[in-house]
């Protein structure tokens, strides 16, 4: 295929001091388990800029979930740092949320959809009536705000996610995670839930990193895709994402830009599933 | 049409069961087993008294007392050993001797350690009561969902709040379960501790009716201690029903599927 090749950086992209909103420094993570050491996580390092959406796709098993959870300060790194905003990240920051790929074990089964919704605001002591504008704002903007009352086990598996990600968008925060947070929903509906992200994106201006283990959502969702190595995890390339700002399921996926990026993320992630490392990634480990 | 219907399925095996003992007794008198009658006269004439406030109502009230503190104390307790890994592995081989110990033995002990008097009473209740649900609170905090507890650290939500708006909802089904058996050991224990040095109380006074071979009376005692143990059950089930909608909902849901 004669084509141009994507804006690609190998290993991750950083960007001069200031400028970032969400850096991760020569990340590891090793689990310390009764059979001996696990390397999940070997050396990361990338930079998100402020209002940027990306995603982080890599092979299953590259540790996606591990590294989401040390950004979200969730789970302490052995060594390397994630700096929020220039504030080095020790517990789960104000300034973030998650939405977890478990949306029926996030959400609060004895809470109904608008309690929900509110738990973090309430425990924040936002004062009531904000509250109340902020719960019906972020239900209108998931396209929920006629079940404030139904318990979220009462709604369709899409639409639970939707309560999870209004949790998240009411709760205010400069960087919103998600950890594949569709991998558990039918196809309709996940199509439905990726137009949903760009549009919340687009309207808040919140700064969105995405994982996911789809290469196609993550380029028609991404402004940018990190792809990660097989474990022990690395960058393995960091590419933009030259796609209309505008996405829509069937023109954007009929792009030839579109299959021609799609292309281009299959084969590192193939070159990735056989243990293929990029070489400046591993004279980095190597120092 | 319904009404009825429920009706007859409530009222229906008691209505035979009171068939079959007025039959029974009504051919050839029995001294030790009463007409229906008989007891039903008894009944009023023993206990719409005197005796309601000697002896009904202090047994009802230690019972409520040391229900409701075995409740209390149980899930303050469990909460803090749930939560404590190093305190849940010095406390449970602790735990399992006290739980196997049988209530009524310790009633000498505590006459000795407390004396003579309501509070021993209410101690009997409470050391007998506070295990189901202390174990329970323990297995329901224990068994926590750790997306449940990611969710919570992730939005802050840590320390008493965590307490209170994640963690008791979520061990509320296992803790009812507990309630549950500590209403019933309760009942029993109220009567055991009435049946010692006593001078007052539903258990002593039927123990005193059946030592003075008043049998209607003691029956009649006998129904009251019935009639409390159905109206704490109803009363339970009436707080399960408004405190446990959703995880009702929520197992109907999960098994429809």
């Amino acid at each position: 295929m004669q084509s141009e090749n994507p804006t690609s950086h190998k290993g991750g992209r950083t960007l001069p001091e200031g400028q970032a909103l969400l850096s991760v420094r020569g990340l590891k993570k090793v689990y310390h388990t009764d059979a001996g050491d696990i390397e999940a996580v070997r050396n990361l390092t990338f930079d998100l800029g402020r209002g940027e959406l990306v995603c982080l796709v890599g092979p299953s098993g590259s540790g996606k979930t591990t590294l989401l959870k040390c950004i979200a300060g969730l789970l302490n790194s052995t060594s390397g740092e994630v700096l929020l905003d220039g504030q080095k990240v020790t517990g789960p920051p104000k300034k973030m949320a998650v939405v977890f790929q478990e949306y029926g074990r996030s959400l609060f089964p004895w809470l109904r959809v608008a309690e929900n919704v509110e738990l973090p605001l309430k425990n924040a002591g936002v004062p009531k009536e904000e509250r109340k504008r902020l719960v019906q704002e972020a239900l209108e903007a998931v396209g929920l705000d006629h079940v404030p009352k139904s318990y979220p086990w009462q709604l369709s598996g899409g639409m639970q996610q939707r309560v999870a990600i209004a949790r998240a968008v009411a709760y205010q925060p400069e960087v919103l995670l998600m950890d594949e947070p569709f991998a558990a929903v039918d196809a309709q509906t996940r199509a439905d839930l990726e137009d949903l992200i760009r549009s919340v994106w687009k309207k808040l201006g919140v700064t969105v990193l995405f994982v996911t283990h789809d290469i196609d959502e993550s380029i028609y969702l991404g402004e940018r895709v990190i792809i990660l190595s097989s474990s022990p995890t690395i960058v393995q390339e960091d590419i933009v994402i030259d796609l209309p700002a505008e996405r829509d399921q069937l023109e954007t996926r009929s792009l030839p830009r579109f299959t021609e990026l799609r292309h281009h993320v299959y084969a590192e992630i193939q070159k990735a599933k056989q243990g293929h490392r990029p070489e400046e990634a591993i004279t980095m480990v190597a120092k | 049409m319904k009404i009825l219907k429920s009706f007859g399925f409530l009222l229906g095996l008691p209505l035979i069961l009171l068939a079959w003992w007025w039959l029974a007794t009504s051919g050839a008198p029995n001294f030790f087993v009463p007409t229906p009658a008989k007891l039903v006269t008894t009944f009023v004439e023993t206990w719409f008294g005197e005796r309601m406030l000697t002896d009904v109502l202090p047994s009802i009230m230690r019972l409520v007392i040391g229900v409701l503190a075995a409740i209390v104390l149980g899930i303050v307790l469990g909460l803090a050993v749930g939560l404590n890994r190093t305190l849940r592995a010095v406390t449970e081989p602790v735990f399992e001797f006290f739980r196997a110990l049988p209530p009524p033995v310790l009633v000498p002990v505590l006459m000795l350690l407390v004396g003579i008097n309501d509070g021993m009473k209410v101690a009997v209740i409470i050391s007998g009561c506070i295990w189901p649900v202390l174990l329970n609170t323990i297995e329901g905090v224990r068994s926590i969902d750790p997306v449940q507890n990611e969710t919570s650290r992730s939005y802050g939500i840590t320390g008493f709040s965590r307490i209170r708006y994640q963690i008791l909802p979520s061990a509320t089904p296992t803790i009812m379960a507990g309630v549950r058996q500590a209403l019933s050991i309760g009942l029993i224990l109220m009567v055991i501790s009435e049946m010692f040095a006593s001078s007052s109380g539903l258990g002593f006074t039927i123990v005193q009716f059946q030592r003075s071979f008043a049998v209607p009376e003691m029956w009649s005692g006998i129904v009251v201690l019935g009639l409390i143990g159905v109206a704490l059950s109803f009363i339970f089930q009436w707080v399960q029903r408004r405190v446990l909608r959703w995880y009702h909902g929520l197992k109907e849901v999960e098994n429809a599927v």
